[in-house]
């Protein structure tokens, strides 16, 4: 599939951002992060940041950006459309949450319920997104069991290395976020590792011969092309990564975006490093994450071979 | 709306017959014709004189290699949309735009409420969906809606433009959900079938296979030389004058 970079910085911004509004929401509810208010206005401004930077980003790969809001009609059989309605209303909860934390120092009842709110709604949107791409038969690599748990996973886990540095930035207790980064880092990671593997082993079902149906004469391939240049079909279905840059990037992925952020938070949380190397260190941590999210979510598309491609030369998909 | 309906009254689709398609693209520039003025006006090219000309099409024809030597066979293979009667391209659709019409099973998109998300495209297993870079929309094939109920065209161009343009008659019009229907009977004879049935999306359009080759080997009712008949050894270079004269008197008497 093509991977294209309004929806590679959609899923991956709006992914950090639901993920530290919902774990920086549940600390607070819990105890665990003290309602400060500058803390509570910088968390909840770069949640929003990120959230609406990839919404934006979203509808410029639409054609007909201004009909957006049609997208909030079809809840009932497309997860885009629940995930447009829930993710537009996570806006109201958090909102709310955000006002009672910033402006009144407050997140007790009333405000707590909005909290909650805020946190079901971040997860399920994620939830939502992972659910498009799951939903989708025609690209077997997408259509697995794991890839919704991993964009769920993915999210908690960018949502903690940012809450985690956002916290040594205020000067607050950071362990339990970075326990958490650690953690869904890891379990990140493991299962990223075990998607790979599911789909590199499972070899395709779909032949050029079912395509056709011609199986019944022989092997099927194609003579003459219908059109001499792409159409929309190859440009959006049938982009393909070579195998050798597919591997190393693999590589770059898991070293940029797993690797090195939880050696980083393990040093920090070890070290009893003073303020500016921890800040350092959770800084560090976040970048080198955000670049290996991005080259994991570019593979994402840039791996998933899409059953149209049998017409155009594919043995098996 | 995005829901599919329960059943369709009817199940309008075409039957392409593969045997005697001859891959002269007609159909295909007859669809681009008559639909870049239709429902799904226009049908936006770029480039077209250029090096890089593309553009938006309804349907394509490929065509393929099948089978080795002997056997292998050259299939010429029409691909525009099948109208499933379970089409993920509509269910995942999130403004209601791709819809299934109750009345007769057509799947269309309405170029007013699209908003060009190209996610129907990807949820097509047969790349039927063709988006429009200058409109910003999805196009898609209408099957002809506007001329096969349309009272202003003479009768006999009351069907889609493609099975009109086809000069080998090898796609063919009509009611899939009537058993007594012309092309039910049609499919029923010759053994159509669907595109990749395991993708679950039910096509309506129904693909007729080639016919087997037609020589010595593949039929018994085609004329034989003599020697090469059962039991007898093919003639050397020095075939005695009895052997000519039975193979003479063999052939004569086999007319
Ligand atoms: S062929 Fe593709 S576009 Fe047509 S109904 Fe089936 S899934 Fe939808
Ligand atoms: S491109 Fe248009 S028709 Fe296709 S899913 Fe998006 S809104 Fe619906
Ligand atoms: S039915 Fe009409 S729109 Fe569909 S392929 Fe044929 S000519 Fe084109």
């Amino acid at each position: 599939m093509h991977p294209a970079y309004s929806v590679i910085l959609f899923t991956t911004a709006s992914g950090a951002g639901y993920g530290l509004l919902a774990l920086g929401s549940l600390l607070a509810l819990l105890g665990v992060i003290q309602p400060e208010r500058w803390l509570g206005f910088a968390l909840f401004g770069i949640a929003f940041a990120l959230i609406t930077l990839g919404l934006l980003s979203s509808t410029f790969h639409l054609g007909r950006p201004e009909r957006a809001w049609r997208a909030f009609s079809q809840w009932r059989t497309s997860w885009l459309s629940r995930e447009g309605i829930i993710a537009a209303f996570t806006y109201a909860p958090a909102g709310l949450f955000a006002f009672g934390w910033v402006i009144f120092g407050n997140i007790s009842p009333p405000w707590n319920l909005a909290g909650w709110i805020t946190c079901i709604c971040a997860i399920v949107t994620v939830w939502c997104t992972g659910m498009i791409y799951a939903s989708l038969k025609t690209i077997p690599n997408w259509h697995h069991p794991l890839i919704a748990p991993l964009y769920l996973l993915l999210a908690i886990a960018s949502g903690s290395v940012l809450l985690n540095m956002v916290l040594h930035l205020f000067r607050q207790p950071a362990e339990i976020a970075g326990y958490i980064a650690i953690v869904s880092l890891t379990a990140g990671c493991l299962v990223k590792l075990l998607y790979w593997r599911s789909i590199d082993g499972a070899p395709g079902t779909h032949t050029a011969e079912q395509a056709t149906g011609l199986g019944t004469i022989g092997k099927v391939r194609p003579l003459e092309p219908p059109h001499a240049q792409p159409n929309y079909v190859m440009r959006e279905m049938g982009f393909a990564v070579a195998r050798k840059h597919a591997v190393r990037l693999r590589l770059l992925a898991v070293l940029f975006g797993f690797t090195l952020p939880i050696a980083t938070t393990v040093l920090v949380l070890t070290l009893n490093a003073s303020v500016g190397l921890s800040i350092l260190g959770s800084v560090t941590a976040f970048t080198s994450m955000a670049i290996g999210m991005v080259i994991e979510r570019w593979l994402f598309f840039a791996e998933a071979r899409h059953v149209v491609t049998l017409y155009y030369g594919a043995q098996t998909v | 709306m995005t829901m599919l309906p329960e059943k369709t009254d009817k199940k309008l689709g075409l039957v392409i017959d593969l045997d005697i398609c001859v891959g002269c693209h007609a159909c295909v520039t007859s669809c681009k014709e008559w639909n870049t003025s239709g429902y799904s006006a226009p049908l936006t090219d770029f480039n077209p004189y250029g090096a890089d000309p593309h553009g938006t099409w309804l349907n394509r024809v490929h065509t393929y290699e099948a089978g080795e030597g002997h056997d292998g066979r050259t299939v010429h293979f029409p691909r525009s949309c099948l109208h499933c009667e379970e089409p993920a391209c509509v269910t995942v659709c999130p403004t209601g735009a791709s819809y299934k019409r109750e009345e007769d099973g057509i799947v269309l998109v309405n170029p007013d409420t699209c908003i060009g998300c190209k996610l129907c495209s990807w949820a097509c297993p047969y790349g039927a969906r063709e988006y429009d870079y200058a409109e910003g929309v999805m196009k898609k094939c209408t099957l002809c809606v506007d001329r096969i109920y349309n009272e202003t065209i003479p009768k006999e161009d009351r069907i889609p433009a493609c099975v009109r343009a086809c000069p080998t008659s090898a796609r063919h019009f009509g009611d899939l959900g009537d058993p007594k229907s012309d092309v039910s009977k049609l499919v029923a004879k010759r053994e159509g079938y669907d595109l990749m049935p395991e993708m679950g999306y039910k096509p309506v359009n129904k693909y007729l296979p080639p016919r087997p080759a037609r020589d010595g080997r593949a039929t018994t009712d085609t004329p034989t030389r003599p020697n090469a008949q059962q039991g007898k050894e093919p003639s050397s270079g020095t075939t005695s004058t009895a052997d000519k004269f039975f193979a003479w008197a063999d052939t004569v008497l086999s007319r």
